[in-house]
């Protein structure tokens, strides 16, 4: 591969990191919701690129079913529930942000540490984006974790799953079946998450992961 | 080497001298005279030692047990510290003199307690340490040297803080003896001879070795200062007279050092990859740790006691990476590793003993070391303020002062990361110097804090307002490391070059081998990366751009000068801003704010009075030590809590389950890093 | 390359510096005025400004020491001298090898410790809003920019800015996610340290919200004026560095003649304008953030360069 591909792919996969560090630093719903899709379209320019530099057609589906899906549909609807439901619209850490971003960062060293030795005969790229794609699902675990808003549990849901794309998109020859599989698999989880929090918000009148625990019915 | 015991017998005979004060009116002007003496003979001694090459000198001294004899020994490792620790005697006692006669003058007595006949046993005790060169008499004069200071702790003790401090003290220096006995234990364990030649010969096995690393760690660690064993450190070294309590920061942290040095390089023999790593990391936490205690306190003295923490951090960081890439094979990094950590162990001395001078200082002039009490000396102590604030830039490590030099070279050595062939220690070398980047840049605002707060503004109190300045004797002591603060900053070469054969002795190495020749004041270390440093040049532009800014300004613009009261913010009176201005609690407060309500849990409470209430609104902060609750607290509570967490296990919120299941992959992932290995 | 057109160079580079500082603050100031629909004063204003304060009396508080009125002098030179270490037009300069980026960054270090001293000087509660508050901001600020340092110059193997334009001028670096993120960060650094929005307003007095205005609140006249200037050159020591050592195009380099060197003045002062335009594009597209959000987003930089450092060992090379 030239220079240029493999500096190209390399940023754009350093995007949608940043992307991930981006959407822990957010405070308000809907800059959440526009950095998810700001990720969403970094993912669809790096499944185009690569398409486009090994010269893989199928590619530029997953770029295609992102491209729509995540940066399109899913936005929009969630902007849609979050206006429709009137939530909140600022996300309360359950962690303080300092520290989220902390937490952050020693989990991409984490898994830079881990990628390195295994991958020590692989070429840059592959060895790049493996440790680019496990952080952003770690980053995106840890999303959900800290952060006490549904909504934005939905959100690093999803980009636990971009994540995941990313791998796919790195490791060249990865049949189009799991990018299909996975693809879907999201919109089955989306769909879920969407009734979920109708009903969560119907009874409970809060989506407020805090206040919904006080309803389990054990004593607290 | 005769000339040192002679000058370290004589130190005792002083000391006679001063047990008989009270019966001599001359006695401090003898202890202090002679000290200083006997300390400047044996720096001379030292520096031309090594000058002359740093050549070993042995002497074998017939006392101690019967059938071990004392082995003194003073190769250039020694004399290093030898000049670093008697020059530090040296202005101690020039200052310390001065402030027994303004004592003597305020109080009508001389000094209280037995400081006279102590202190020059405490200097003893740390050259003593010095060319000690058997574990035996290692020991002895570590513990000479602990008591002699905890003595000294203990000589004012009008506070009742004080019996608690040296109590503390007194545990945590049992503890360091404790695991430096067992230190020596392990390595001699071998062979049976307690001579640090014959360890030296005998090289301990992996894990013996690695048992000993973290024996040193813990035991000169905790008289360094090392977080989280540092809990004694900022009691106890406020608590001493000033001069004393500058060579206990200044100075016998540098002999803890010097012991991690000798252990850790010397003794061990070639060392393992991670024992760098492990000394690094304890270098970062503590630095970090250290300057951000040092922003919460209040009391001047026991905040440059924890500014000492911080630079012991520095010094270590130095080290760890000294030790990483000699383990690397690459010894001339880590002769420039090595060269970062001797030259800032020297300017920490100099510019700590200059602020500990600086704060006996406002304490004769104000009876007072507490910040909110100060404000406005610059203008009733005008050479105080000057010589403190050539201190508190030198420790701010602004150029061309300095410690920016030592930090300059810590730097150059940490961009040498790759050349290292460890994964985790490349990206642990990354992070220490963030760590220590974030480290300077607090100190240089806890340092603007301090001397904002003390020097600038107005008084803060009675006494702050009518302090006079301090006598001739204690200002010339300022002055001495005020000046070398300077010199060094601008001409650190020829120190570096002084130091060199302990640099190839402890590494095979010096910080310039294989590069052409440079001149004397150029600041240009082998593998420094591609740049070099001058302080001299620096100096000189800086000073001829003042001269055209000042006289261009002074052409061009009007000069005249209208003295007016500032705006007080609403408030009446005489003297409306006083009321209004800055305390050290408030300046404290982003930096709190930003920092301090995660490490320290600290909260601010503002007590504000309803309106039409004309009582003044009261801000407390209260915050937790993190080092108490982890290193004193916990033991206790370790069991219950174990066996109540369990409990509750299975009554947690969905969130707490997903953490656990995430921290447990974490744990997993953490697992396989280092399994793979 | 002599010593002797080294040094002529170094004297062109620090009065070029001085000259176009004001005229970059007035650009950006027309450029924020054009974009709010107003008409804007005139790019010279700073010029005018400058000179009057030159010319007023100074008033001073009753108690300000000696070191509130030799503060103005010490920060700007060393501001001053900070911006001759940067290359703009030329990577030939007589001071390159005795400062080096860590030392530049120590000048402008001290440059606030000063200016911070003489905000407490006067002991008004302002000054020591603004001190404070700046200290709290260069605790951050400085070590991301170290680790920016630290990223850039373990690439190009020198922490000579020189020595980085000349190699990032060779073309030989590529892409780098490394150099992207230190990028990154250096922008919110260089908006952090010069008052810019969104972390304070230059154009403000309301002190709630002011930092660095209020440090030097007490300042008049002539020490205003070279406070002022100061801000000035360090806006442009920002730019510059930014340019040097991510855009060094069109520098002369060793060997090339005199007339490239010119060439170099032109291109510096067009990447100027561009640069002073994003600023001002970027100033009008975003609100201020509380102060005590402050610490989240220079805390944001500082971790982004430390991912910066570390990806340096991902990549291939290094």
């Amino acid at each position: 591969m030239s220079d240029l591909g493999y500096d190209a792919a390399h940023m754009l996969g350093a995007v949608v990191l940043l992307m991930s560090f981006a959407l822990l630093y957010q405070r308000r719903l809907f800059s959440l919701l526009n950095v998810f899709t700001l990720q969403a379209l970094a993912l669809t320019a790096t499944a185009a690129w690569q398409a486009y530099s090994h010269g893989e057609p199928h590619l530029y589906i997953t770029a295609l079913l992102t491209l729509v899906l995540k940066a399109i549909l899913i936005p929009v609807a969630l902007h849609r529930i979050i206006v429709k439901m009137k939530i909140h619209r600022t996300i309360e850490p359950a962690l303080g942000i300092g520290l989220t971003m902390v937490a952050g960062v020693s989990l991409v060293t984490l898994s830079i540490l881990l990628v390195l030795p295994v991958t020590a005969d692989a070429t840059a790229l592959t060895r790049e984006n493996l440790a680019l794609s496990l952080s952003v699902v770690l980053l995106g675990l840890l999303m959900m974790i800290s952060r006490r808003n549904a909504v934005s549990q939905v959100v690093g849901f999803m980009s636990i799953e971009n994540g995941l794309i990313l791998a796919a998109v790195g490791a060249a020859g990865m049949p189009l079946v799991v990018e299909m599989s996975v693809a879907f698999s999201v919109m089955v989880a989306f769909i879920i998450f969407g009734i979920f929090l109708f009903h969560i918000r119907e009874r409970f009148d809060t989506l407020d992961m805090q206040k919904i625990e006080s309803f389990r019915g054990e004593s607290d | 080497m005769g000339l040192v015991v002679s000058a370290i017998a004589f130190l005792f005979a002083v000391a006679v001298v001063g047990a008989a004060a009270k019966r001599l009116p001359q006695a401090p002007t003898v202890v202090y005279g002679g000290t200083a003496a006997a300390c400047a003979l044996i720096a001379l001694w030292a520096a031309l030692r090594l000058a002359g090459g740093g050549a070993d000198a042995d002497l074998v001294l017939p006392v101690g047990l019967p059938w071990i004899q004392a082995h003194l020994r003073a190769d250039a490792l020694s004399a290093v510290f030898l000049i670093v620790v008697n020059l530090g005697g040296i202005t101690a006692s020039l200052f310390g003199w001065g402030y027994e006669r303004a004592h003597h003058e305020s109080h009508g007595a001389s000094q209280d307690g037995p400081v006279l006949p102590l202190y020059p046993l405490f200097l003893a005790g740390m050259n003593m340490v010095l060319i000690a060169a058997d574990a035996f008499t290692f020991l002895l004069s570590w513990e000479f040297m602990s008591l002699a200071s905890w003595l000294l702790v203990l000589s004012t003790h009008r506070d009742p803080e004080t019996p608690k401090a040296a109590h503390l003290y007194l545990l945590m220096a049992s503890f360091g003896t404790a695991c430096l006995l067992l230190a020596f234990g392990v390595l001699a364990t071998a062979h049976g001879d307690y001579s640090f030649a014959a360890i030296r010969a005998h090289a301990p096995a992996a894990g013996a070795a690695a048992l000993v690393v973290a024996l040193i760690l813990l035991g000169a660690g905790s008289k360094a200062g090392l977080v989280p064993l540092h809990v004694w450190l900022p009691l106890a070294h406020p608590a001493a007279p000033s001069h004393v309590s500058a060579l206990m920061s200044g100075v016998m942290t540098k002999v803890a050092v010097y012991a991690m040095i000798r252990v850790l390089f010397d003794l061990l023999g070639e060392p393992e990859w991670w024992w760098g790593g492990v000394t690094m990391g304890f270098g970062a936490l503590t630095a970090v740790m250290g300057v951000l205690y040092a922003l919460m306190q209040d009391d001047v003295k026991r905040l440059l006691a924890y500014s000492t923490v911080e630079n012991i951090g520095a010094i270590v960081i130095a080290l760890g990476l000294a030790l990483v890439f000699k383990a690397a094979h690459t010894p001339v990094i880590a002769a420039l590793a090595l060269a970062a950590a001797l030259l800032h162990v020297v300017n920490h001395s100099l510019f700590k003993s200059l602020l500990f001078f600086a704060a006996g200082a406002m304490l004769t002039a104000t009876g007072s070391r507490d910040l909110n009490r100060l404000g406005g000396l610059i203008h009733r102590m005008p050479t105080t303020a000057v010589l403190a604030l050539i201190g508190a830039a030198a420790i701010s490590a602004l150029p061309p002062l300095n410690g920016f030099v030592g930090e300059w070279l810590l730097f150059q050595a940490i961009l040498n990361a790759p050349a290292l062939s460890e994964w985790s220690l490349k990206i642990e070398i990354a992070v220490v110097g963030a760590a220590l980047a974030l480290a300077t840049a607090l100190a240089g605002a806890c340092f603007v804090r301090l001397y904002g707060i003390a020097f600038l503004g107005r008084p803060r109190s009675r006494a702050a307002a009518e302090a006079v300045e301090v006598g001739r004797a204690m200002r010339l002591g300022m002055a001495v490391p005020a000046v070398l603060c300077v010199v060094l900053g601008v001409l650190p070469t020829p120190l570096i070059r002084l130091f060199e054969p302990a640099l190839r002795l402890l590494v095979e190495a010096g910080p310039f081998d294989g590069r052409a020749y440079q001149p004397w004041f150029w600041l240009a270390p082998t593998s420094a990366i591609g740049n070099s440093y001058n302080g001299l040049i620096m100096l000189v532009v800086i000073a001829l751009l003042s001269v055209v800014l000042v006289l261009g300004i002074h052409r061009k613009a009007s000069d005249r000068v209208r003295w007016s009261i500032p705006w007080g913010c609403g408030f009446d009176g005489p003297d409306p801003a006083a009321v209004t201005q800055y305390t050290a609690s408030s300046f404290g407060q982003p930096i709190r704010r930003a920092f301090g309500s995660t490490v320290f849990r600290a909260r601010d409470h503002v007590d504000m009075p309803a309106p039409g209430d004309t009582r003044p609104a009261r801000l407390s902060v209260t915050w937790t030590d993190p080092a108490w609750v982890v290193v004193v607290e916990p033991l206790a509570r370790a069991v219950g809590w174990l066996a109540e967490k369990a409990n509750r296990l299975q009554f947690l919120t969905i969130r707490r389950y997903l953490t656990l299941i995430f921290l447990a992959l974490v744990v997993l992932l953490v697992m396989v890093a280092v399994t793979q290995r | 390359m002599t010593p002797l057109l080294a040094t002529l160079y170094q004297i062109l580079q620090m009065l070029l510096v001085l000259a176009l500082a004001p005229l970059l603050t007035g650009w950006v100031r027309l450029v924020k005025a054009r974009l709010v629909g107003r008409r804007g004063p005139s790019v010279l204003q700073p010029y005018r400004d400058l000179l009057r304060l030159l010319r007023k009396e100074v008033v001073l508080a009753r108690n300000a020491s000696w070191l509130f009125r030799a503060v103005p002098y010490m920060m700007f030179t060393a501001i001053w001298l900070a911006a001759g270490l940067v290359p703009v037009f030329t990577t030939q300069l007589a001071l390159a090898p005795t400062a080096d980026l860590i030392a530049l960054i120590a000048l402008l270090g001290s440059a606030r410790f000063f200016l911070a001293l003489a905000g407490m000087d006067t002991g008004t509660s302002f000054g020591g809003i603004g001190s404070s508050r700046e200290m709290m901001i260069a605790a951050l600020a400085e070590p991301a920019m170290l680790m920016i340092v630290f990223s850039v110059a373990i690439l190009v193997r020198s922490t000579s800015l020189a020595e980085i334009a000349d190699f990032m001028m060779s073309g030989a670096v590529g892409l780098r996610i490394s150099l992207a993120l230190a990028l990154i960060a250096l922008v919110m650094v260089a908006i952090a340290e010069n008052a810019r929005i969104p972390i304070d307003n230059p154009a403000t007095h309301l002190e709630l919200t002011m930092v660095h205005e209020a440090m030097v609140l007490e300042y008049s006249g002539r020490h205003l004026a070279l406070v002022e200037a100061a801000s000035m050159l360090k806006m442009l020591l920002y730019m510059a560095l930014i340019a040097c050592v991510f855009a060094p195009w069109g520098m002369a380099t060793a060997g090339s003649g005199v007339a490239a060197a010119l060439g170099g003045v032109v291109v510096f002062v067009a990447k100027l304008a561009v640069g002073g335009t994003l600023l001002a594009l970027f100033e009008t597209s975003i609100a201020k953030m509380r102060v005590f959000r402050v610490g989240e987003f220079l805390g944001g930089a500082l971790l982004l360069s430390l991912l910066g450092a570390i990806f340096l060992y991902v990549s291939r090379g290094v």
